[in-house]
């Protein structure tokens, strides 16, 4: 019943913030959250799942009750959680507290309905990292784009509405890919399912159940499910060349709004493609091993390299995310314990890092109004702690040991390295690695460039510290990430502990 | 409960009754004092009218009147109207749409005149409704179907000084008057092939063969025009855009929710019951295909009822476009038939009686949204609607939940529904129909959120000014919102009761 709570109490939390006057709103909403922040926290303290939810583990926290009986297929509203989906969730409530802290200073009307809408999409968020019936999945997988459209494209930057837009339909029609492949492998399961459940979709998968459907013997259906289901949760993550409305929506949205995309939806597509494709579908999966790491090694470089040819500090981060993302991809098709279990843990590792540094870029704008590492240098003088703790994010972004992208990288790398998917997987592992001096660089440049050297700024505002309110979400997440990193164990034995039973499908343990 | 053990048969029909006195009560008040303009009173009156009617509906239809757990369907009058699970199903969608529009109609005819006669004709049209949801023989379908549509001819052209009202009653009349001359004609022709009205027994006659396919097929045809009429289907649409648009918004609900459901109830009966699709092909050696005929109607109507809706810059326009575009989905219940396909038949015309019912309460949310901006006189195109969310964000919320459930998108009721619908026509074999609806359903999104975005994103082109709050509006919309977004997780009695009363038709 405890995910039910959090899930209910969080939109009672939206609903709550939504009547309430716009002057109260940043503070109520702040403290509204917690309440799930709370609720997460006593559910990681009381795990006790083993194993992987979809393939036969024990789920913690779980109900499963029949919701619709509708022909052949009933659906439940099935929740629980597992290894894999235990620190998302923590990672949702922790983040959307501190997003709606950073929120105070930039967003100055309509306050209610920012806040409110931030806690709808975290009630949504929650459900589809607890979500284990298809269509209770899906029912929440959309509600985030909802209040992700209004975010973006009420309280936006001048393209708004374009970006919102973008983002909409991008995401939209992804979904119905998605949901087409997905639908059309329940179809070919024929009668040995009941109900559209995922573990119950999963087993009968693996047991080899899959029949023709459509004119598709079992093998090509799988593939083509597999195809449709992979560009869905591609758009999402995004995978070049399936990245194009990311830097639109990042640089458009304002910076909370930024701190979510970046850090939680994004893995909402990373979490489904290790959910659906590489669980359900493994054997298939490793088919297409060699377009996928190409795909992955891609995402890395040219994302990287994109990134390196911006003047905005937030188009930087926002395109290094999606190289950041490569690297989930090309250690969820590793299929090794440390492969899928460092792509999971990169998920959440990015979700903190990537957060940090949209929401330092957002303090830095604040202050100076303008994103354009040419329009400033020498910030460091004036905002000492903010540079601090930027650079600090941005050495956690490159991998510095001891924080939580190094652990989460040196997962993938030695994943990848073992990988026997195919023979040239350490080339092309070798090949993403390259993506890290990249990153070294563009971030060493940026910030060279903006919080060093002689003070120097072009505009007309006052350039002082941050208020308290604002660096502290920041400091917290740094706190985080160096916890993480020095001890990575925290969320990595219960990810391993939830992964190895895929890669026992997989054949490459 | 069986709540007619007591009681005399006839006392099946009390939904239809308790409207009927509800109509002649508020003709009585209206007499009584005709000058008065005590809106209150009448608007009271007719929404009490239509809950108890709805209440009494959903009484029988929990304790099960009419259907197989109380002894099966109640016939009455030598079998003239037939009292069961799937009327009583429809009488609780026209009542429920019925008390929505009354109460938004106490501020939008504040200031006219003719209030009394206003009500009144809701109330009667609605009673019209029920009937035909009850109609069991063509007579009665006949008939009930005038008793419907002549209050709506004078309820669309009610602004009487308004030259887009006249305009649009007197198309709706003569598009009317002629699909009913076609309507009585294809009766006419079934009654020379089979010598009765009645719809079991033509059934029956059929079964027992015919030389006559030709005439038949052509009744059938004829028949089929007339619910393509009272539908909004193609190719008798294009009456709808005009009327929905000139006609007073809280008309445009009643007529586009209310009355397009009970074109389909009494279509879902005369088909169903009248031609069942074992019966018709086998006497016409598969010339009498109505299953096709509607697959094509239905896939025809969504596709032009969407591209159509895309285009327009009027959202009241755009709603009745998209209005024509539901209709297509709502054939699929008829579409999706099959003759061995036993139980899947009841699904998919189940599901599709489901979807009406989601469909009554967004659909008349959104009208009624309308009818609150012509009240605060914002006028009617996208460009108007800009930056209403800043003025009135509780009203603009329930315009939003309307809008997205409307394109079916997940967490409202217009989804499930949806995915229900689609569902059970892939499960009948006709895939090719699901993917129409699902590609037709994602399209729509475009201009279903053109309104969300000019209400939440754009900037108003001039200053907005919203004088009045008024309540009632307020009241039935947000009762229509709360409707739509309960219907997601209550979805499973909706459904399970419509698919039950729907297999009792086969």
């Amino acid at each position: 019943m405890i995910i039910e709570a959090l899930i209910a109490v969080t939109f009672l939390a939206a609903l709550v913030t939504f009547v309430l006057p716009d002057r109260y709103a940043g503070k109520a909403a702040f403290a509204l959250s917690l309440a799930p922040v709370i609720g997460s926290l006593y559910m990681w303290q009381q795990y006790d799942a083993s194993g992987n939810a979809l393939l036969g583990g024990n789920i913690a926290f779980e109900t499963d009750v029949v919701w619709l009986q509708l022909g052949q297929y009933d659906l439940h509203w099935m929740v629980g959680v597992d290894g894999i989906s235990m620190p998302l969730v923590v990672l949702t409530t922790i983040l959307t507290t501190l997003a709606i802290v950073s929120a105070w200073t930039p967003i100055a009307e309509r306050q209610s309905q920012f806040f409110g809408l931030m806690l709808l999409m975290e009630a949504n968020l929650l459900g589809v990292f607890t979500a284990l019936d298809f269509f209770v999945w899906f029912v929440f997988w959309e509600a985030v784009l909802v209040p992700m459209y209004f975010l973006i494209g009420v309280w936006g930057g001048p393209r708004r509405k374009y970006a919102a837009i973008k983002f909409f339909v991008y995401t939209n029609i992804a979904s119905l890919v998605m949901f087409i492949g997905f639908i059309s492998l329940v179809f070919g399961l024929g009668d040995s399912i009941t109900s559209l459940r995922l573990p119950e979709i999963a087993q009968a998968l693996q047991a080899g159940q899959l029949g023709s459907f459509a004119g598709l013997s079992a093998g090509a259906l799988a593939s083509v499910a597999f195809i449709a289901m992979f560009f869905g949760f591609a758009v999402k993550v995004p995978v070049a060349p399936l990245h194009t409305w990311l830097p639109d929506a990042h640089v458009e949205a304002p910076t909370p709004v930024s701190v979510m995309l970046a850090g939680v939806l994004l893995k909402m597509g990373t979490y489904a493609l290790l959910r659906f494709n590489f669980t359900m579908l493994p054997e298939t999966a490793r088919a297409f091993a060699l377009p996928i790491a190409l795909l992955a090694v891609a995402s890395v470089i040219y994302g990287a390299l994109l990134a390196l040819a911006q003047q905005d500090l937030k188009r930087i981060v926002a395109y290094s995310s999606v190289s950041s993302m490569g690297y989930v991809i090309l250690g969820l098709i590793a299929y090794t314990t440390y492969g899928v279990g460092g792509a999971t843990f990169q998920m959440v590792a990015h979700g903190l890092i990537s957060g940090l540094m949209f929401m330092a870029v957002g303090v830095i704008y604040n202050t100076t109004h303008t994103r354009m590492v040419s329009d400033m240098s020498g910030i460091a003088d004036r905002m000492p702690v903010t540079a601090g703790i930027f650079v600090a994010g941005a050495f956690g972004y490159m991998g510095l040991p001891l924080m939580a992208g190094f652990a989460a990288e040196f997962f993938i790398f030695k994943g990848a390295f073992e990988s026997t998917v195919m023979e040239a997987m350490p080339l092309f592992t070798g090949a993403a690695m390259f993506g890290i001096v990249i990153v070294a660089g563009y971030l060493l440049f940026a910030m060279q460039r903006t919080l060093f050297g002689p003070f120097r700024f072009d505009g007309d505002y006052d350039v002082t510290e941050a208020p308290f309110h604002d660096v502290a979400p920041l400091a917290v997440l740094l706190l985080l990430t160096i916890v993480l990193g020095v001890s990575p164990d925290i969320f990595f034995t219960m990810i391993q502990d939830a992964v190895n039973p895929i890669l026992e499908l997989g054949g490459a343990f | 409960m069986t709540p007619l053990q007591t009681l005399p048969e006839w006392a099946a029909t009390a939904p239809a009754i308790v409207l009927a006195l509800t109509g002649l009560a508020l003709l009585l008040i209206d007499t009584i004092d005709p000058d008065s303009t005590n809106n209150g009173l009448l608007a009271g009156t007719a929404t009490l009218g239509a809950l108890a009617a709805g209440g009494i509906a959903a009484w029988f239809l929990i304790g099960g009147t009419g259907m197989e757990s109380t002894g099966g369907a109640i016939s009455l009058y030598g079998d003239a109207l037939v009292v069961d699970g799937m009327s009583l199903f429809f009488t609780l969608i026209f009542t429920s749409v019925t008390a929505m529009v009354t109460v938004a109609s106490y501020d939008y005819l504040a200031d006219e005149e003719y209030q009394g006669e206003f009500y009144s004709l809701v109330i009667f049209a609605a009673t019209g409704m029920t009937l035909m949801g009850m109609a069991n023989s063509l007579a009665t379908v006949f008939v009930s179907l005038e008793l419907a549509s002549l209050p709506s001819y004078a309820l669309v052209a009610f602004l009487k000084k308004d030259r887009g009202s006249i305009e649009a009653g007197l198309k709706y009349f003569l598009i009317g008057a002629l699909s009913s001359a076609v309507f009585a004609f294809g009766i006419s022709l079934v009654f020379a092939v089979t010598g009765s009205l009645v719809l079991p027994e033509v059934a029956a006659t059929l079964a027992e063969g015919t030389e006559l396919v030709g005439v038949l097929g052509l009744g059938v045809l004829m028949i089929a025009g007339g619910f393509a009429f009272k539908t909004a289907s193609v190719p008798f649409h294009f009456w709808a855009p005009e009327a929905y648009e000139g006609a007073p918004a809280p008309v445009s609900a009643f007529l586009s929710s209310a009355s397009k459901a009970a074109g389909f109830a009494v279509a879902f009966r005369v088909f169903t019951v009248a031609f069942p699709l074992e019966t018709v092909t086998a006497v016409g050696g598969g010339s009498v295909d109505w299953s096709l005929l509607f697959a094509l109607l239905a896939v025809v109507t969504m596709t032009l009822g969407n591209f159509a809706a895309a285009t327009q810059e009027n959202v009241k326009r755009m709603l009745a476009y998209s209005s024509i575009g539901h209709a297509g989905y709502a054939l699929i219940g008829l579409a999706a038939i099959t003759v061995d396909g036993g139980a899947a038949n009841g699904d998919v015309l189940g599901a599709s009686m489901a979807h009406l019912l989601v469909y009554g309460f967004m659909n008349t949310g959104a009208f009624l949204f309308i009818a609150m901006v012509e009240k605060w006189g914002l006028g009617r195109t996208f460009e108007d609607y800009n930056g209403i969310a800043s003025k009135a964000p509780i009203a603009a919320t329930a315009m939003t939940v309307f809008m997205f459930s409307l394109a079916g998108l997940p967490p409202f009721g217009g989804f499930v529904s949806k995915y229900a619908l689609f569902y059970s026509a892939i499960e009948s074999g006709f895939w090719w129909l699901a993917a129409f609806g699902a590609v037709n359903s994602a399209l729509s999104l475009f201009y279903y959120s053109r309104v969300v975005k000019a209400m939440w994103i754009e900037e108003p082109s001039k200053p907005l000014e919203i004088g009045s709050q008024p309540v009632g509006l307020y009241v039935a919309i947000i009762f229509a919102a709360v409707g739509t977004v309960l219907l997601l997780p209550g979805f499973q009695p909706v459904i399970e009761t419509a698919q039950t009363v729907a297999a009792a038709l086969f």
